[in-house]
C-alpha cells in the first residue's frame, strides 16, 4: 500500500485547481489554504492514499463544510472544528476511520478534508463524491449509488454538536442538515454518512485530488512563465475551449437559499459577434451560444479569468471581466440514467435532454 | 464658494484655486522631501499674484499619496496591538496571518483574541468577554503599545462589540489611538481587519502629517478649514482623516477622475490619467469613479474597503522608448524627466522627447531630437495609442463607444481618435485635474448591510436612510444629498430572502 506526502506546493496547486473544479460555486478555497499553510508551518503533514488501497471493511469519513460562503468570510474556518465533526461521527458509530475524503473536490471543500486529516493523523483519499461542486447533498455519486443517507454529524465552533441519526432519503439528509446549519449561524462542519472501503472503491469518484492538483499546477506554472494558463489546463486535461469574451450583464436572485441567475457575455477574438449566456444555481449549469445550449451539467462548465486562468465564481463575477469558458468531462457515474436524474439539466429545472460536449 | 485644492503626488504638488465654479489659477511645484515645503510653495505661488489677498477661503482640500507610500515603502509605521472579538471562531487564522512577513514584523505589536462578535442576522455569536478585553488592554499597555486595531465578527452589521471593547481599552489606555474595523466597512473579517490594522499602523504618521498640513496652511496666512480627500472622491474633515488615513490611499487617482468630470462637464465617461510613469484608467459613473468590489492588495496585504476600480499600465510622459522594434515603457525616468530626457541633454529617449520632436510639446531643445523622423514618431504614438485602447476596453463595462477624457501631464500621448471611443476630450487645466478634483470634493455616507424579510424596495430605502444619516454626521448638508450608488445582492444559503444592500450618497460640505 502506498501513501504519498502532499507537499506544501501541492496544497497551493490544490487550492487553485479545486476553485476551478468548483464550476462557479463551492466557495473560494483561500481560507482553507491559509489554514493549511499554518498547519504545515507548525509541522503537520498529510498523506494522500489511493481508494484502491482500502480494505473492503475499512471505514471512511467524508468531510465537508455546509453553509453560506459569506458567513465563512466572517467566522473564517477552523481546522479543529472539522476534525471534531469527524471525531463526533467516530464516537457515534463506534468505528475508527481508516481515511478521510472530500464530499466535493470543487471549491473550498476540496481542501477541507486535509485540515481535519492534519489534526487526526489520517490519510486523505484521492477521491470525492462529486468530482466538482454541486449545491445539494443528494447530488453525489454515493447518492446515485443508493448508499445509506445517514448518519450525519454537524458541529459548530462553539461546541454545538448534532447527529442526524436516521432519514429515509438523501433529500431528507439535505433538508435536516440545512436546518441545523441555519440554527448554527449558517455555517457547520459536517461528517457525511460513513462509507466502507468497498463502497468507496465502487462509488467514489477516483483521482480527483490529483486532478485538482494537476490543474492548479498547470495554471501556476503558466502564470510563472507568462504563458496562457487556459491553454495549460487544456493540455493537462481533456477539456474543450467553449468561448472567450467579456461579461456584459449579470442577473442574480436568491431563491430557496440558492443563488440563481444568468450571466451574459460578448465574444472576443475568434468569438467576436457571438453571444454566450450561462445560467447558474451557485454552480454554472447551462451554457448557451447564440441561444443554443452548448454545454450543460453534468459536464463541468468552468469560467476562468482570461489572464490569470483562475476560476471566476458566480458570487463575484461582474461586468467587464475578461473570461474564457472551458468544459471538462464529467465523472462517468453521472452519465447513467440515475446520475442524470440527480444532476442532469432537469434536476435544475431545465427541460433539456443532456448532450455532452464530449460526445460529438 | 472659494476653495483651494492641492494634490501631493510622487513627483509634483499641484494646486488650484477655484472660485464660483471656475479655475482661477493652477500651479505646479516639485514635491518636497518633507511634503509641507511643497505645499507652502504651491500656496505661495497661488497667492503670489495677490488673488488670495484679503479673501475668505472656504476650505483647503488636500489629496496625498503619503499614507499608501508609507505602507508600500515600509516606513514610518506604528506598532499595532491587534484585538479580535470572535473566539472561539477563527482561532486558527489570527490577525496578520496573511500579511507579507516583512511588513508583519514591522507592524505586529501583539495579538489578542477574545470571545465576542455577531451572527449574520444580528444575534450575538458569543457575549463579549469584557474582562478579557480589559486584561488584554493591560498587557498592551505593559508592552508599550499605543495604537490598537479592533475587529469583531460581522461588525459591519452590528458594531456594538467593537465600540464597547474600544471603551474598555480606552479606560486602561486613555492615550491610545483605536481603530474599529466597522468604521472601514465591508464584510470579510480578514480583509476588513487588515484594513483596520493598516489604518492603526498609520496612527503616528497621520497625526504628524495632518499637523504639518495645518501648519503649512497657517504659515501661508490662510484661515480656512483643512479637508483631506478620500478614495471615493469625497473629503473628510482633518480630524476624521487623521483617524482613518487608509481612506486616503487612492485619492490621487480618484481626484484626477473627479477633476476630469468637472473640467469636461461629463458625468459618465472613461477617464485616462497619463502621469510620468503610469497611466490610470477608470470609469466615471454619475461623476464618480466606479469602485472595485473585490479585494485590493495594498503593499501585499489583502484589504476590502472603498477603493476606485482602476487599471494601471506602465505608460507615461517619462516612459523609456525603444525604436526598433517599437517599445514604450513600462520603465520610466520618473521625476528625472527634465534631466534624463534627450531633449533636456540626457541620454534616455522618452515619450516626451518624441512629442517634442513631433512638435506637440514646446519644451527642452528640439534640435537634440531632430534625428527622430515623422515616421518614427508616428510608430511610437501608435504604440502608446494601442496600449491606451486596450486598457480602456478592459475597463469598459458595456459595449459601444464611450467618451474619453484625457488628463494628466502625459495626456499628449492620447490621440484625438481611438477605436471604441466616441470622442476624446482634452480639457483646459487637465494637467492639474487631480488638484481640481480635490477642490470640488463633497462629503459622503455609506451603508453596507444585510437585510432580511424586506422587499427589495424596503431594503434599499432602509439602507438609503442609514447612508443619509452617516453623510450628515460626516459634515454634509442634508438638503444637497444625492445617491450615487445603490446595489443589492441576494445571498446564497441564508434563510429569509436575505439581501445585502450597499448605498452611497454624497452632499456638499455643510456651511460651518
Amino acid at each position: 500500500m502506498s501513501l504519498r506526502e502532499i507537499t506544501s506546493d501541492d496544497i497551493e496547486s490544490l487550492a487553485v485547481g479545486a476553485w476551478i473544479l468548483g464550476t462557479g460555486g463551492g466557495g473560494n478555497p483561500y481560507l482553507p489554504l491559509l489554514n493549511m499553510r499554518a498547519l504545515y508551518r507548525e509541522g503537520h503533514r498529510v498523506q494522500l492514499m489511493d481508494a484502491a488501497d482500502l480494505a473492503d471493511d475499512d471505514w471512511v469519513g467524508t468531510v465537508a463544510n455546509m453553509g453560506a460562503p459569506l458567513v465563512g468570510q466572517e467566522r473564517l474556518t477552523d481546522s479543529l472544528t472539522l476534525a471534531r465533526a469527524v471525531s463526533v461521527m467516530e464516537e457515534h458509530i463506534g468505528q475508527r476511520f481508516r481515511a478521510l475524503m472530500s464530499m466535493e473536490i470543487g471549491g473550498a471543500n476540496g481542501v477541507r478534508p486535509l485540515m481535519a486529516a492534519a489534526h487526526l493523523g489520517r490519510p486523505v483519499l484521492d477521491c470525492d463524491t462529486m468530482g466538482r461542486a454541486y449545491p445539494e447533498a443528494q447530488m453525489t455519486s454515493v447518492s446515485v449509488g443508493g448508499l445509506t443517507p445517514y448518519p450525519l454529524s454537524a458541529v459548530d465552533v462553539r461546541g454545538l454538536e448534532s447527529i442526524v441519526k436516521k432519514v429515509p432519503s438523501w433529500r431528507w439528509t439535505e433538508r435536516i442538515a440545512r436546518k441545523i446549519c441555519v440554527e448554527y449561524g449558517s455555517v457547520a462542519a459536517t461528517c457525511q454518512p460513513p462509507r466502507t472501503g468497498a463502497e468507496v472503491k465502487k462509488w467514489g469518484i477516483h483521482g480527483t485530488t490529483t486532478k485538482a492538483i494537476a490543474i492548479g499546477r498547470a495554471v501556476r506554472e503558466a502564470q510563472r512563465r507568462h504563458d496562457d494558463p487556459v491553454a495549460a489546463i487544456l493540455s493537462a486535461e481533456p477539456g474543450k475551449l467553449l468561448y472567450k469574451g467579456k461579461v456584459i450583464d449579470v442577473a442574480r436572485r436568491a431563491t430557496e437559499g440558492f443563488l440563481r441567475g444568468v450571466v451574459r457575455f460578448d465574444g472576443l477574438d475568434d468569438w467576436r459577434g457571438s453571444a454566450m449566456t450561462i445560467n447558474f444555481q451557485n454552480e454554472w449549469i447551462v451554457a448557451s451560444r447564440d441561444e443554443a445550449p452548448v454545454a450543460m451539467t453534468p459536464d463541468l462548465i468552468c469560467v476562468l479569468d482570461s489572464v490569470s486562468g483562475e476560476a471566476v465564481g458566480s458570487e463575484t463575477i461582474r461586468y467587464g471581466q475578461r473570461v474564457t469558458v472551458i468544459a471538462l468531462p464529467p465523472p462517468a457515474v453521472f452519465l447513467s440514467p440515475k446520475g442524470l436524474e440527480y444532476v442532469g439539466p432537469r434536476a435544475f429545472g431545465y427541460d433539456l435532454e443532456f448532450r455532452s460536449v464530449f460526445s460529438t | 464658494m472659494r476653495r483651494i485644492g492641492i494634490d501631493v503626488g510622487g513627483t509634483n504638488t499641484d494646486a488650484v484655486l477655484i472660485e464660483e465654479g471656475k479655475v482661477i489659477r493652477a500651479v505646479k511645484a516639485p514635491t518636497s522631501e518633507d511634503v509641507t515645503t511643497g505645499i507652502l510653495e504651491s500656496l505661495g505661488s497661488l497667492g503670489a499674484t495677490g488673488v488670495l489677498k484679503g479673501k475668505q477661503i472656504d476650505g483647503v482640500m488636500i489629496g496625498t499619496t503619503h499614507f499608501i507610500n508609507a505602507v508600500v515603502q515600509r516606513r514610518q509605521l506604528t506598532k499595532v496591538a491587534a484585538l479580535r472579538l470572535g473566539m472561539p471562531a477563527s482561532a486558527s487564522l489570527p490577525p496578520f496571518c496573511d500579511w507579507p512577513e516583512d511588513l508583519a514584523m514591522l507592524v505586529r505589536g501583539g495579538v489578542w483574541m477574545v470571545e465576542g462578535g455577531h451572527e449574520y442576522d444580528g444575534r450575538p455569536f458569543m457575549p463579549l468577554d469584557e474582562a478579557a478585553v480589559t486584561e488584554a488592554a493591560r498587557e498592551m499597555k505593559a508592552a508599550g503599545l499605543k495604537s490598537v486595531g479592533i475587529s469583531a465578527i460581522f461588525s459591519p452589521l452590528d458594531p456594538s462589540h467593537e465600540r464597547r471593547a474600544a471603551e474598555l481599552v480606552a479606560e486602561v489606555m486613555p492615550d491610545a489611538v483605536i481603530t474599529c474595523s466597522s468604521d472601514l466597512g465591508r464584510i470579510g473579517l480578514l480583509e476588513r481587519e487588515n484594513a483596520g490594522l493598516l489604518n492603526a499602523a498609520l496612527a503616528d504618521l497621520a497625526r504628524d502629517t495632518i499637523a504639518a498640513f495645518e501648519q503649512a496652511i497657517r504659515d501661508s496666512g490662510i484661515a480656512a478649514p483643512l479637508f483631506i480627500t478620500q478614495n471615493d472622491g469625497t473629503v473628510a474633515e482633518a480630524g476624521q482623516a487623521r483617524r482613518l488615513p487608509v481612506y486616503s490611499f487612492a485619492s490621487g487617482a480618484t481626484n484626477s477622475m473627479r477633476g476630469a468630470a468637472y473640467l469636461s462637464g461629463l458625468q459618465d465617461a472613461m477617464v485616462i490619467d497619463v502621469g510620468g510613469t503610469t497611466t490610470d484608467v477608470g470609469q466615471l459613473k454619475h461623476g464618480f469613479p466606479r469602485e472595485a468590489n473585490s479585494v485590493v492588495k495594498v503593499g501585499g496585504v489583502r484589504t476590502l474597503f472603498r477603493m476606485p476600480d482602476l487599471l494601471s499600465i506602465g505608460l507615461g510622459g517619462g516612459s523609456h522608448v525603444e525604436l526598433d522594434p517599437v517599445k514604450v515603457g513600462p520603465v520610466s525616468v520618473g521625476y528625472r524627466l527634465l534631466m534624463d530626457g534627450i531633449a533636456f541633454g540626457g541620454r534616455q529617449l522618452t515619450t516626451t522627447d518624441v512629442a517634442i520632436a513631433a512638435g506637440l510639446l514646446a519644451l527642452g531643445d528640439k534640435a537634440k531630437v531632430a534625428h527622430l523622423d515623422a515616421a518614427a514618431c508616428r510608430k511610437v504614438f501608435a504604440e502608446a495609442a494601442r496600449m491606451a485602447e486596450e486598457a480602456i476596453d478592459r475597463m469598459k463595462t458595456e459595449a459601444g463607444d464611450v467618451p474619453l477624457i484625457a488628463v494628466g501631464g502625459g495626456a499628449f500621448l492620447i490621440p484625438e481618435r481611438l477605436p471604441g471611443v466616441s470622442r476624446v476630450m482634452h480639457v483646459e487645466h487637465g494637467d492639474c485635474a487631480n488638484a481640481v478634483g480635490a477642490a470640488i470634493a463633497q462629503v459622503s455616507g455609506e451603508c453596507d448591510q444585510i437585510f432580511k424579510d424586506l422587499s427589495r424596495t424596503e431594503a434599499l430605502s432602509a439602507a438609503q436612510g442609514i447612508a443619509n444619516d452617516r453623510a450628515v454626521a460626516a459634515g454634509a448638508e442634508r438638503a444637497t444629498l444625492k445617491t450615487i450608488e445603490s446595489e443589492d445582492m441576494p445571498l446564497a444559503y441564508l434563510p429569509g430572502n436575505s439581501v445585502r444592500v450597499r448605498v452611497r450618497v454624497v452632499g456638499d460640505v455643510a456651511a460651518s
